[in-house]
């Protein structure tokens, strides 16, 4: 293929990254205002961190083509990839610790995990 | 570059609706999932400020401001169950 | 000491990639520093399996890629829900049984969770994760269960 076919497979590409990625976000970024409670807000941020930000970042790669941007950004992917469930889980983790419940809960299963105290016991 | 400045405007936006959400609370959960979502559209933005602005430098900030963010997330959610980032003890050791 | 010279090549293939000068002064200072850090991580004896994870199986990549799939789909599904009038969400905290042998692998499948939307993970204990989904769909236990298998092929060697 020439050069001129290459790029605009290229630009293509990342353009369909990033309007679904576009999309996702905004999606995301909605949810986290519209959803009635904490617990529900965590999977509209875990859309935003995931396939938002990560296809965006993909979208860029292509753009930049082979150069050490693309590994800068997938560095940056990667790392967002790695810390942003930890981070996740740290906010939902404190929230359980500190006694905050879904709200209409449907299905309880916390006593069986943690035994019969709903509330854990933490040694600082 | 016209899909780089869409995607610019469409960054702002979700950071616009994240704001609501850091500013409306209502519980410090809810502030530290936004302050953290806030955090990843900021390492997203500053990429694309640094392709619409073609100064590449911007990327090792936006890895820099991706490393600043995990962290800091971490140390105000550790700060607020234990009101305290470390503890001192007899031996001098950090707990 | 393959765990050393396994952290060795990592970083510096990290400092090559993010600096990307190649002068011979300046690599040679990049490798000192390489193995500063590698000397400082021996003497606080940080090379371990969570430190260098070198016993992953190469499988990992592929895992990432399934997980890349499942992750979009799930993603979708949230969409689905925040974009509905109604907003059709029946919360639950639900306990998923796991069955990793290494403590990587109840890491990696704790984070799996985490990553795909529409399910968390809030509370680790021996054998059990506490999980909240959002959806009945997103608390599909035999999928839980797919996953877990798909992990314990890759965490050890």
């Amino acid at each position: 293929m020439d050069p001129v076919t290459i790029e605009l497979l290229l630009n293509i590409a990342s353009g369909i990254a990033f309007t679904v990625g576009g999309v996702f976000l905004l999606i995301g970024a909605f949810g986290l205002v519209r959803l009635p409670d904490v617990w529900s807000r965590l999977h509209a941020a875990g859309v935003v961190d995931t396939v938002g930000a990560e296809l965006i970042l993909v979208g860029m790669m292509f753009q930049a083509g082979f150069s050490q941007t693309t590994l800068k950004l997938a560095l940056i992917g990667l790392f967002l990839f790695v810390t942003s469930p930890t981070a996740t889980h740290a906010v939902a983790n404190a929230a359980f610790v500190a006694g905050i419940r879904p709200v209409r809960l449907r299905r309880n299963e916390s006593g069986e995990v943690i035994g019969e105290s709903s509330h854990k016991e933490f040694q600082p | 570059m016209a899909m780089l400045l869409a995607i610019t405007a469409a960054l702002f936006v979700a950071v616009l609706l994240v704001l609501i959400r850091l500013f409306a609370g209502p519980t410090l959960y809810d502030r530290v999932l936004a302050v953290n979502t806030f955090g990843t559209l900021t390492v997203l933005l500053l990429s694309a400020l640094g392709f619409v602005t073609e100064r590449p430098d911007f990327l090792d900030i936006a890895m820099l401001y991706a490393l600043i963010n995990f962290v800091s997330t971490i140390a105000i959610l550790k700060f607020f169950r234990y009101r305290a980032l470390g503890r001192a003890t007899a031996s001098g050791e950090d707990v | 000491m393959t765990k050393a010279v396994g952290l060795l090549i990592a970083l510096f293939a990290l400092w090559l990639g993010l600096s990307g000068y190649f002068k011979p002064f300046l690599l040679t200072l990049g490798v000192l520093s390489c193995l500063f850090t590698v000397y400082l991580a021996r003497r606080m004896n940080l090379l371990d399996d969570e430190a260098v994870p070198l016993q992953l199986r190469p499988g990992l990549l592929l895992y990432w890629s399934w997980l890349g799939g499942e992750v979009f789909k799930s993603a979708w599904a949230v969409s689905k829900v925040i974009l509905a009038r109604e907003m059709p969400i029946s919360q639950q905290l639900i306990a998923v049984p796991c069955s990793q042998k290494t403590e990587m692998g109840h890491v990696i499948f704790a984070n799996s969770i985490t990553l795909t939307p529409g399910t968390v993970t809030v509370e680790t204990v021996p054998g059990k994760f506490l999980v909240h989904a959002l959806t009945d769909e997103a608390a599909n236990l035999e999928g839980f269960a797919d996953m877990g298998r798909r992990v314990t092929e890759v965490e050890a060697r």
